[in-house]
């Protein structure tokens, strides 16, 4: 047992007026975790995050748009000579080398939001245009000039065969 | 009858003198002129929106199927629903032109100076809210400006490094603005005029405490000041009428004014408008944003154009009392400042293309640039003035300071 002098020491008082507040914040933290999380994904949004996107009606030299997570995601069906123009090509000012982009040259697939602010490039010859703040991509969807910081994303996708992908899934 | 019942309240909470000490005598400056009716305007909008948009709630639905047409609804078949959504919608900028020009004001009059500090910094929080507010009620029609506005702002926290990406998801609760984005947007938009109703108590508080600055530029005394009513709340009475008529001019005659024709395309995530505008009242901050070339100094400007402003009473060191009054150097540059201001509205609302990209830049350093040089300019306008010789009444100001300094 204590004695009465070790019960008023300061110390003590301190140390049991720290503890209490550690406790309390610790309590505090926990009991906005379920808060914080409920405004996360869903698990019913996050079941959204798989697309499987038939190629076939893809003629050479278009692009599609596919939708997935709620986001365009262009699939390319890239000309010969514009893969190779790709792959030869180092990209801006995020470098990447295109054989690390595209799983196959004829095929390239970029998550279709600008990595400036989130608008929707628009397509022409040499790749895409933002219509937001001007960033310019190349056929590698890779960042060539304006504000963007980085390529466009390519999302996580693998092939069925030869005619489909299905995106959001290694 | 009613004074028993009065007095009965009375001696339970004191109402008759919470009355007569915040509002019948509540003293104020004899000398206000129109441009301190600002404060009071932007209490009668917010309660305007506050009482609009509860009736529009009663028939909006916050979801990306219905929420397009729950605003054709509106427009088409609710009895008056066309009245009441003009209104909030007119009620938005209406409310933003107010504080806007209360902000001047008190820049204008150095009406942000000691001891009123804290009033300002609860007005810039103020400000902060009704931008929030505006923001998260603009997603709510769910037009093509809605959305893309919303992607591109919920964006700018993907700038945040290394933690950017998760909360831009956090916020959205989806991976790019949707379903549960809509409908928390519409819940908070919900939520903050009443944050801002409590904050507008402190900010009267604050107010009550150092009580109104005045345009003279000197202190007024005491025994000078006049009540509230009926002085103050039959001029206030009359701003509010002169208001109300150039409101009512917008609601019924150019509804349109400020709604994008974007906005009447249902938001599509799949395309974005060729040429995507925030509303008016962004614009400048939107010009800070886009005229720095490096996506998270962007941000960092953007945020700061409006925090900086909370620098201001310790970088205004002029020993000089007032704002404009008898000081020419800092009534020039805030001209200079409002004037850029509007160049970056301007800026704002062009694509960034050709001379935009320059003028934007030049405006953002001279906006900057005025916060900034205070603290050299208003010394060395103070000694300038000096030398030059004081007013009398601004001289025998700084001698009495000078002598209850030393006492
Ligand atoms: S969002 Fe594409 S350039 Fe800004």
């Amino acid at each position: 047992m204590s004695d009465s002098k070790s019960l008023d020491s300061p110390d003590r008082r301190n140390f049991l007026e720290m503890a209490t507040g550690a406790v309390g914040a610790a309590g505090v933290a926990a009991a906005a975790w379920p808060f914080v999380q409920s405004m996360n994904p869903s698990s019913d949004v996050l079941a959204k995050g798989i697309t499987e996107a038939d190629l076939a009606p893809i003629p050479l030299g278009e692009s599609h748009t596919v939708a997935w997570q709620g986001k365009p995601v262009f699939i390319v069906h890239r000309k010969p000579e514009v893969a190779a123009a790709m792959q030869a090509s180092p990209g801006g000012k995020d470098p990447e080398p295109d054989q690390k982009r595209a799983k196959k040259p004829e095929w390239l697939v970029v998550v279709g939001v600008c990595t400036h602010l989130g608008c929707v490039p628009s397509r022409t010859e040499e790749g895409w245009l933002c219509p937001c703040h001007g960033s310019v991509y190349d056929n590698s969807g890779r960042i060539i000039q304006g504000p963007a910081p980085a390529n466009l994303e390519v999302p996580l996708y693998h092939f069925v065969g030869n005619d489909k992908i299905v995106i959001g899934e290694a | 009858m009613i004074n028993r019942i009065i007095g009965w309240v009375d001696q339970r909470f004191p109402i008759t003198a919470i009355i007569k000490h915040e509002a019948t005598e509540y003293p104020v400056a004899p000398n206000l002129n129109y441009w301190w009716n600002f404060g009071s305007l932007a209490g009668v909008v917010l309660v305007l929106q506050i009482v609009t948009g509860i009736f529009l709630a009663m028939h909006y639905k916050a979801d990306v199927t219905l929420a397009f047409d729950s605003i054709q609804h509106i427009m088409r078949s609710v009895n008056y629903g066309w009245l009441i959504r003009y209104i909030h919608a007119t009620g938005a900028s209406a409310f933003f032109a107010v504080i806007y020009i209360h902000i001047s004001r008190t820049l204008y009059y150095g009406s942000y100076r000691g001891p009123r500090e804290l009033l300002w910094w609860t007005g810039l929080l103020l400000l902060l809210l009704v931008m929030g507010a505006a923001f998260m009620g603009y997603l709510l029609p769910w037009g093509q400006m809605s959305f893309w506005g919303a992607q591109v702002i919920t964006n700018l926290f993907g700038a945040i490094p290394l933690v950017g990406g998760h909360i831009v998801v956090l916020l959205r609760g989806d991976f790019s603005v949707g379903d549960p984005t809509l409908t928390r947007f519409f819940a908070l938009h919900y939520l903050i005029p009443f944050i801002i109703a409590g904050a507008v108590v402190i900010h009267l508080v604050a107010l009550h405490t150092v009580k109104s600055s005045n345009p003279s530029g000197l202190p007024i005394a005491d025994k000078d000041n006049i009540p509230f009513h009926p002085y103050y709340t039959s001029k206030d009475l009359f701003g509010v009428g002169v208001f109300l008529i150039i409101f009512c001019s917008f609601v019924f005659f150019v509804p349109d004014a400020f709604i994008e024709p974007d906005n009447n395309i249902p938001a599509n995530p799949m395309q974005t408008p060729p040429h995507i505008v925030p509303e008016w009242y962004f614009l400048p901050f939107y010009a800070i944003l886009r005229s720095i070339p490096d996506k998270l100094l962007g941000v960092v400007g953007m945020g700061l154009g409006i925090v900086i402003l909370a620098a201001l009473p310790y970088l205004d060191r002029s020993k000089i009392p007032g704002g404009s009054r008898y000081r020419p150097i800092f009534k020039a540059l805030f001209f200079v400042f409002i004037a850029d201001a509007f160049v970056l509205g301007y800026v704002g609302a062009h694509p960034p293309e050709g001379p935009m990209v320059l003028i934007g830049r030049i405006a953002t350093v001279i906006y900057f640039g005025y916060i900034v040089s205070m603290p050299f300019v208003s010394k060395w306008e103070e000694s300038w003035l000096r030398k030059r010789g004081l007013p009398a009444p601004v001289q025998k100001y700084l001698d009495e300071q000078a002598a209850g300094g030393t006492k």
